[in-house]
């Protein structure tokens, strides 16, 4: 008996922290919904307030270029956002879908050592590879460019190796009852193997996006144009003093939901891929 | 997770399967053609990504090592006449010489190694404790806590500081809530005292002892030990924030690996649930720790896009990979810019060696 009543407090406790915790957690973005409809002043004077006094759409007339003030070309990064982050996605789920099969299935010259190559490309840290990846941009003529913002991020070491471990877990029977069939290799990887693999490559493709949709860094030094600002790159630049006048703190939580949104839809959507892909990225280290 | 590859993998062992397969000689015509076919396809597979990485990842760093040796300004090709080998010279400035470079590389170390010993213990030790709340097998609604707290970790690091710039603003939503008990909240981002000197100060320490006037990369030992400045206590709360629902998931990954036999079985032993967990979960989860402690050491020496938002005309926000950017980007000094990014890719490889032999020596245990 007392051991039930004990049980019973100890889960209210426990459910008690996890309300406290999912509090604090979820109200950075309560904060930022609500604060994107108050006006400036309200904005600076009274940030708690769930209520915005008086309630206002002028932040968000400006990001949906209503009320244009020429700063801030919101519908431009937004479209830059995603038209960047989906040709990266398709680039480098497909190549490294080839890469990986290669590096599992076939029985090449210097496959190990390409695999080597790859697994220690993944110790490198993006944020070194900033200043080397500017001078290879500006030597090849892809600075400020849409190819110059793609090309290099759309293979990553990380990719090739998941779909790699992907491509090991499927039995070698079905390859080869395909190729006694006489299908060719392409043909093989193209109709049996990837159909199979296709959980991995739903993870890869949200991974992709997800990277390339919240990538900032590269793109700070691919481009200095504002025609080729994303969401992330535009935000940082009105963040870091590119309004001219005040806080605007309504604009900037506004622009910092238009870069959420599309994610934290992908994020519900399709969570199971994403927390798996989280962990099998994870222990590639 | 029980696969978790180190490096000796099955490489060897995957396409062997098909090896074993047939005897008669037919078979081994066949099979020498298909392994020449197979090496065709192998090249042809991995030539597309193969020559991006070579072109955007490996020559790159080559160069960049050739760039960190001269006085390459950014605006010439590298290779011009007018770019001049230094030899040692970059490296010097940021390490040895007294000047701003090393001060400015001094500091941002500083500030980045504060960060790092406040976010790994703190990030791993919440996360382990999010991860035994949410695994309870006795509570309701679960998926929506896991939900709750791994949101903040997918959305844009730099949306993400934008909000907390505001609600660490000056007159923000922290110090508001803050007045409530009565207390007046500092101008977080841009108050640059350090946390320890201010607590000093207010108990009657001003002035540094004169042992600590020693210099270390151009800062004396008292700027050492002044602690995170209250900018960078918002950006070590961002990161607590943000990354702890990501290790959560390693620790439930973990959490389920551990069979329910051991723990009924310290039950019968009569253990309590302190000791359950003190003497049966936490060793089974030691190497989970140990790669969630070690991917933290690498991940936060990497802090750029919150350095860079807070960072312009703020030193106690800059960070070894920021300056890095600034230093050859507003400065124009790239070769300098490129030796910070060496000591910092050097400092993460051993780091990274490091992790790989402990995560190792752990799970052979």
């Amino acid at each position: 008996m007392i051991n039930r009543y004990r049980s019973r407090y100890l889960r209210l406790i426990a459910y008690a922290m996890l309300i406290v915790f999912a509090l604090i957690y979820l109200a950075p973005f309560v904060i930022e919904i609500a604060n994107s409809f108050k006006t400036d002043g309200d904005a600076s004077a009274n940030g708690l307030s769930l209520v915005p006094h008086p309630a206002t759409l002028s932040a968000w007339d400006q990001i949906f270029g209503i009320q244009n003030n020429g700063v801030t070309d919101i519908p431009r990064w937004l479209f830059n956002s995603a038209f960047v982050a989906t040709i990266i996605t398709i680039a480098s789920v497909f190549l490294a879908s080839l890469a990986g099969y290669a590096l599992a299935r076939l029985e090449f010259r210097g496959r190990r050592l390409i695999l080597g190559l790859v697994i220690a490309t993944l110790a490198v840290p993006s944020v070194v590879l900033l200043i080397p990846q500017f001078l290879m941009l500006k030597q090849l003529g892809l600075f400020n460019t849409y190819q110059g913002m793609i090309l290099p991020i759309s293979v990553s070491a990380t990719g090739i190796f998941m779909m790699r471990q992907f491509f090991l877990q499927v039995p070698v029977s079905l390859e080869e009852a395909a190729r006694m069939d006489g299908a060719g290799i392409f043909t093989t990887w193209w109709r049996i193997v990837l159909p199979i693999v296709r959980p991995g490559l739903i993870t890869l493709t949200i991974i992709s996006f997800q990277g390339a949709w919240n990538q900032f860094a590269f793109f700070t030094v691919a481009t200095t144009s504002p025609k080729y600002f994303t969401l992330t790159t535009g935000l940082a630049n009105i963040v870091g003093g590119g309004l001219s006048a005040g806080n605007q703190f309504p604009l900037k939580l506004g622009a910092a939901l238009v870069t959420t949104i599309p994610i934290a839809v992908l994020f519900f959507v399709f969570q199971r891929y994403l927390v798996r892909g989280r962990l099998e990225g994870a222990v590639k280290q | 997770m029980a696969t978790v590859p180190l490096g000796d993998d099955p490489v060897q062992s995957d396409a062997r399967g098909s090896r074993t397969s047939g005897s008669a000689p037919r078979t081994k015509r066949r099979r020498s053609a298909a392994k020449r076919g197979q090496n065709l396809y192998g090249w042809i597979f991995v030539s597309p990504a193969l020559a991006i990485l070579v072109i955007f990842l490996v020559i790159p760093i080559f160069l960049a090592l050739y760039i960190s040796f001269t006085n390459w300004s950014g605006i010439t090709s590298p290779f011009s006449s007018a770019v001049h080998f230094v030899g040692l010279r970059n490296y010097k400035a940021i390490l040895t010489k007294p000047g701003l470079s090393q001060l400015n590389f001094g500091t941002a170390v500083r500030n980045n190694f504060y960060y790092v010993i406040f976010v790994v213990p703190l990030q791993t030790a919440l996360s382990l404790w999010l991860a035994i709340l949410v695994n309870n097998k006795f509570l309701k609604g679960k998926s929506f806590f896991r939900t709750a707290f791994y949101f903040p970790s997918v959305t844009s690091s730099v949306a993400i500081t934008t909000v907390f710039i505001f609600l660490f603003s000056g007159t923000g939503a922290v110090n508001r809530i803050l007045s409530l008990f009565g207390i007046t909240g500092p101008n977080w981002i841009y108050d640059q005292s350090g946390i320890f000197t201010t607590i000093l100060s207010s108990l009657g320490v001003h002035n540094p002892p004169s042992w600590a006037n020693f210099q270390i990369l151009g800062l004396s030992l008292w700027n050492w030990l002044a602690g995170p400045s209250f900018g960078m206590c918002v950006i070590i709360i961002l990161a607590i924030w943000t990354t702890s629902g990501t290790f959560m998931l390693f620790f439930l990954a973990a959490l389920q690996n551990i069979s329910e036999e051991a723990e009924e079985a310290s039950e019968m032993d009569g253990a309590t649930s302190w000791q359950k967990f003190r003497y049966v979960t936490l060793p089974m989860l030691r190497p989970m720790v140990v790669l969630v402690a070690t991917l933290g050491f690498i991940g936060t020496w990497q802090v750029f896009d919150q350095s860079f938002l807070t960072g312009p005309n703020n030193p106690t926000m800059v960070t070894p990979a920021f300056l890095a950017y600034q230093v050859s980007f507003s400065d124009f000094a790239f070769g300098e810019g490129a030796a910070i990014a060496f000591m910092l890719f050097a400092l993460i490889v051993v780091l990274t060696i490091l992790q790989r032999k402990f995560v190792k020596e752990d799970l052979t245990k």
